[in-house]
């Protein structure tokens, strides 16, 4: 079986909740629900992130339970 | 980068565990006729995986873009696909289509994967020079392998001979080291890139990697399919791979993934 290029592979999402501490729980297109925390270039360019919004999240292959909110479109 | 280094008794275990993907891929080779099915040659390649007491790697392996875990024991990927293919029942091989079976076990603790394509009744002269070629560039690789030299000057090479003749080498998979686990450090690439220059891989005795040339016919770029898992070029054209599990040795390489006389 082939090895993909690089670790973490980019999804696209959908915010389902907000919780505490800048976490969401999105869906992805598969249908996984994920917790994502929002990266930290957003934070530091104060993106706001809200349930509805379609996200970008990567993940990596060592936790599918976990991801990290990119982009927000 | 933590490269595990194999013994000599664990190199002799993974020739044990390539021998036995060796002999499936032989057997498959053997039966792919025009009208078999790609659910047939996963049959036998579980039948016979099991009477060899090795467990299939690719069966069950989960990945983030599918909902399944992978179904199949062998990889089928026909014609355009890349690699990945899920064997079917609906899939019937015909006359002059191209069938690339990638097959891996574990025996005894320690892993062997390799790869071959082959062709179906009479093939089309440009796919048959795609097949050649994409063998040729893994034994030009195999041949080059030995301790200290640096795996850039091997993916260069690998590269430039798929592209003068035309062809492109798929950037977005790439080799692994193997061991006990089916996918190890290091990433080894079939092209160069600056990632590679600039964390470069230096042959020592004790790697093992499983080198997995992919090379398609028309444009490099490929995309997955809604399955999640099979992977086609986007151009349509057809893509050979070739792979082989290699041990670094003393001088120069060996070839685990072989067949015992």
């Amino acid at each position: 079986m082939k090895m993909a290029k690089k670790d973490t592979i980019r999804l696209q999402a959908t915010v389902t909740d907000a919780l505490p501490n800048a976490m969401f729980r999105v869906e992805l297109e598969n249908g996984h629900r994920v917790l994502a925390h929002v990266s930290g270039k957003m934070r530091m360019n104060f993106i706001r992130i809200l349930p509805g919004d379609t996200v970008i999240v990567e993940m990596s292959p060592y936790d599918l339970n976990r991801g990290r909110i990119v982009l927000r479109n | 980068m933590a490269i595990t280094l194999r013994s000599r008794r664990e190199i002799e275990l993974m020739r044990k565990a390539g021998a036995v993907v060796a002999d499936v891929l032989l057997k498959l080779k053997e039966i792919a006729e025009p009208g078999v099915t790609t659910a047939r040659l996963d049959q036998v390649a579980s039948l016979m995986a099991a009477d060899a007491e090795a467990e299939v790697l690719f069966k069950g392996v989960r990945s983030p873009l599918s909902k399944i875990p992978f179904p199949g024991a062998i990889c089928a990927s026909l014609n355009e696909q890349v690699v990945h293919g899920i064997p079917s029942e609906k899939t019937k091989l015909k006359d002059g289509d191209i069938l690339s079976i990638d097959f891996g076990v574990r025996l005894e603790g320690y892993c062997g994967d390799a790869a071959v394509t082959i062709a179906i009744g009479d093939i089309s002269d440009d796919k048959r020079s795609l097949i050649d070629l994409t063998k040729h560039i893994l034994e030009t690789a195999i041949s080059k392998s030995a301790p200290s030299v640096r795996w850039s000057q091997i993916a260069a090479e690998m590269q430039k001979l798929a592209e003068s003749a035309g062809f492109s080498v798929v950037k977005d998979f790439v080799g692994h080291g193997i061991g006990r686990k089916m996918h190890e450090e290091p990433r080894v690439p079939n092209f160069v890139s600056r990632e590679l220059l600039t964390n470069d891989i230096v042959l020592t005795e004790g790697m093992v990697l499983a080198v997995e040339p992919m090379v398609n016919a028309g444009s490099s770029a490929v995309r997955t399919l809604k399955n999640g898992w099979t992977v086609v070029t986007r151009d349509g054209k057809c893509s050979a791979h070739y792979e082989h599990t290699i041990a670094i040795v003393e001088n120069g390489c060996e070839v685990l993934t072989m067949n015992r006389r």
